[in-house]
């Protein structure tokens, strides 16, 4: 069995960036990294692979800068070979667009299934995994926290509000995790250095047939109109706790009448 | 574009709407003359409800018949649009149906969506959507530049949800078309996880854990206090990702957004990705042991303390009562 993983590459959260004032989107001068929610997609990948006895894992990314050092954690877990597409053009892609360039790449691979995150960590829309399905018109499953494959089919636990549907989905299929429910191996040294040789496919839109000017900045049909400081919260009470401060927070609490 | 006519996305459950939807609704009146709902399932048993909340008339799919709702609903809206009876604007909550709805038309109608929407305001002939961004330290406003349906995604909790008087929406049958491979998942079971409160996103209390526990044993401390206070218990991220408690536990940029009236932060140092998602509240106390936390900028009581200590006591003192 054949899974594609979509992996974004991100700026490294903990430096959260800023706005390009002209351009009004991120700036993306930093170096980049696996995006965290992607590591669980990678593994249930790399598990459902191995159940499977059979096939590879895929990465399928895309950047406008042609950087590789998230693609590299993510073969270093395991993965056998990635797609980059890269290309200037795709700067300020909002989710359609980056929806349209993954789903181009992942049709090269033809693959069995293709596992997303539920949202990226720094965009967060939430949407490509849907738009990819109905780009490649195929079915979805999304907020899935458990996958298992059996033949053609997937059966899916889908989080929902209340617990969750126990969903059975014909392949191939898009299904997005969500975070936390398979532990991401950490790669190890051997994977590491087995990872610099793996093979990285890197595309432009071109090569993929994609008209550069239904994408980035040229395809973008939404603008921001105006960016503002939010209000700010201030700072209340903080005391120490030396070994009452229960009895302040049941204070607090009854003020408010809540209890 | 324009916004003379919009759709919300309808969700409900055993005859009952999402707070979610009776949300949109409110706002959605606020803007546009004509306010109507779109809705999988037994629309019968909510029309009066959502009439009650301004929505005239209820455009109803049907039983999913253990379908999905995204490529059906979004199917049936496409044809709508593409046959002139459709919205000028929909409205979907940022729910798991409401994301799929929303990103499946999206791709059908090759239109862009507009995500984590907290408000909506007119701008001329279209609406702007509302989305604070860098952990909610800036506010950006966004619209769509081609004509056609514009979609936007918007967080629970944005608006208050107001009932009119309205009398029932009226319901109307809208067809769902071929679906070809896109509807092909099928629902074969069902299970509701135990929980005795209210909803995380609904609770008039939200006890949070986070990190500061050290194990997974200790967030039984945090379903204790949520319980004793009738409120929801929730989690930063990072123990979501450490597989301590699903994503539906998860309150963040990433997660669900709460504004209860009381938000007990335990062990959670704050973390933009957090306090986007709880800064809402009415009143934030937190519990952490590293005073220099960003947490407690914007606690209204902070406590410096190990929670090991202060949450055992508190649970004794609620228990007591």
């Amino acid at each position: 069995m054949d899974v594609v993983v979509c992996v974004k590459q991100i700026p490294d959260p903990a430096d959260p960036g800023e706005l390009n004032p002209d351009t009004k989107t991120l700036k993306r001068d930093t170096k980049l990294i696996l995006d965290e929610s992607d590591s669980y997609g990678v593994e249930m990948a790399l598990q459902l692979v191995d159940a499977a006895g059979s096939g590879e894992v895929r990465l399928v990314s895309m950047t406008p800068g042609g950087e590789t050092g998230g693609l590299r954690t993510a073969l270093a877990m395991g993965a056998e070979s990635a797609i980059l597409v890269s290309d200037e053009a795709l700067a300020g892609s909002d989710s359609l667009s980056t929806a349209k360039v993954l789903a181009a790449a992942i049709k090269r691979s033809n693959p069995d299934l293709i596992l997303t995150a539920t949202e990226s960590s720094d965009g967060y829309t939430g949407t490509v995994p849907e738009q990819v399905a109905e780009i490649l018109g195929l079915p979805s499953v999304t907020f899935g926290k458990e996958v298992s494959v059996d033949g053609e089919q997937a059966t899916i636990k889908r989080q929902t509000e209340s617990g969750y549907d126990v969903v059975d989905c014909p392949l191939p299929a898009v299904i997005s995790v969500t975070a936390g429910v398979v532990e991401p191996r950490y790669p190890s040294f051997k994977g590491i250095m087995a990872a610099k040789n793996k093979p990285v496919e890197e595309l432009d839109l071109a090569a993929l047939g994609i008209d550069p000017t239904t994408v980035g900045w040229a395809g973008a049909r939404q603008e921001i109109t105006e960016i503002a400081d939010a209000a700010a919260r201030e700072a209340g009470e903080v005391i120490v706790d030396e070994g009452e401060a229960h009895e302040r927070i049941m204070a607090f609490l009854d003020d408010l009448k809540v209890l | 574009m324009g916004f003379a006519k919009i759709w919300v996305h309808g969700e409900a459950s055993d005859g009952v709407v999402a707070s979610i939807t009776l949300e949109l609704l409110a706002k959605a009146r606020e803007l546009a003359d004509s306010v109507e709902v779109v809705i999988a399932g037994d629309a019968d048993s909510v029309a009066a409800e959502l009439g009650d909340h301004g929505a005239s008339v209820v455009h109803s799919i049907g039983s999913l018949d253990n379908g999905l709702a995204g490529p059906r609903i979004a199917s049936a809206i496409a044809d709508a649009c593409s046959q002139g009876s459709g919205p000028d604007v929909l409205l979907c909550g940022t729910t798991y149906d409401g994301r799929d709805v929303a990103g499946r038309l999206s791709a059908k109608l090759d239109t862009p969506v507009i995500t984590n929407v907290v408000d909506l305001k007119p701008d001329g002939d279209r609406l702007l959507g509302h989305e604070p961004v860098f952990g909610g330290t800036k506010d950006v406003f966004t619209g769509t530049t081609v004509e056609g349906l514009d979609i936007f995604v918007v967080r629970p909790k944005s608006f208050v949800a107001e009932s009119t008087g309205g009398g029932p929406a009226s319901v109307s049958t809208l067809q769902v078309g071929d679906l070809g491979n896109t509807g092909t998942a099928v629902v074969k079971d069902q299970f509701v996880e135990e929980s005795s409160g209210p909803r995380l996103d609904e609770a008039n209390i939200v006890v949070s854990g986070g990190r500061g526990l050290g194990e997974p044993e200790k967030y039984e401390m945090i379903e204790k206090l949520a319980s004793l206070v009738k409120g929801a218990p929730g989690a930063s991220r990072a123990v979501v990702d450490a597989g301590w408690v699903p994503y539906s536990y998860q309150v963040g940029q990433t997660g669900k957004v709460v504004k209860p009236t009381v938000y007990l932060a335990c062990g959670i140092s704050g973390a933009t990705q957090h306090l986007v998602g709880m800064k809402g509240s009415a009143n934030i106390i937190a519990i952490n042991k590293d005073e220099e936390a960003p947490i407690f900028g914007i606690a209204d009581l902070g406590i410096v303390g190990d929670v090991h200590k202060v949450l055992p006591k508190l649970i004794e003192a609620l228990e007591a009562q």
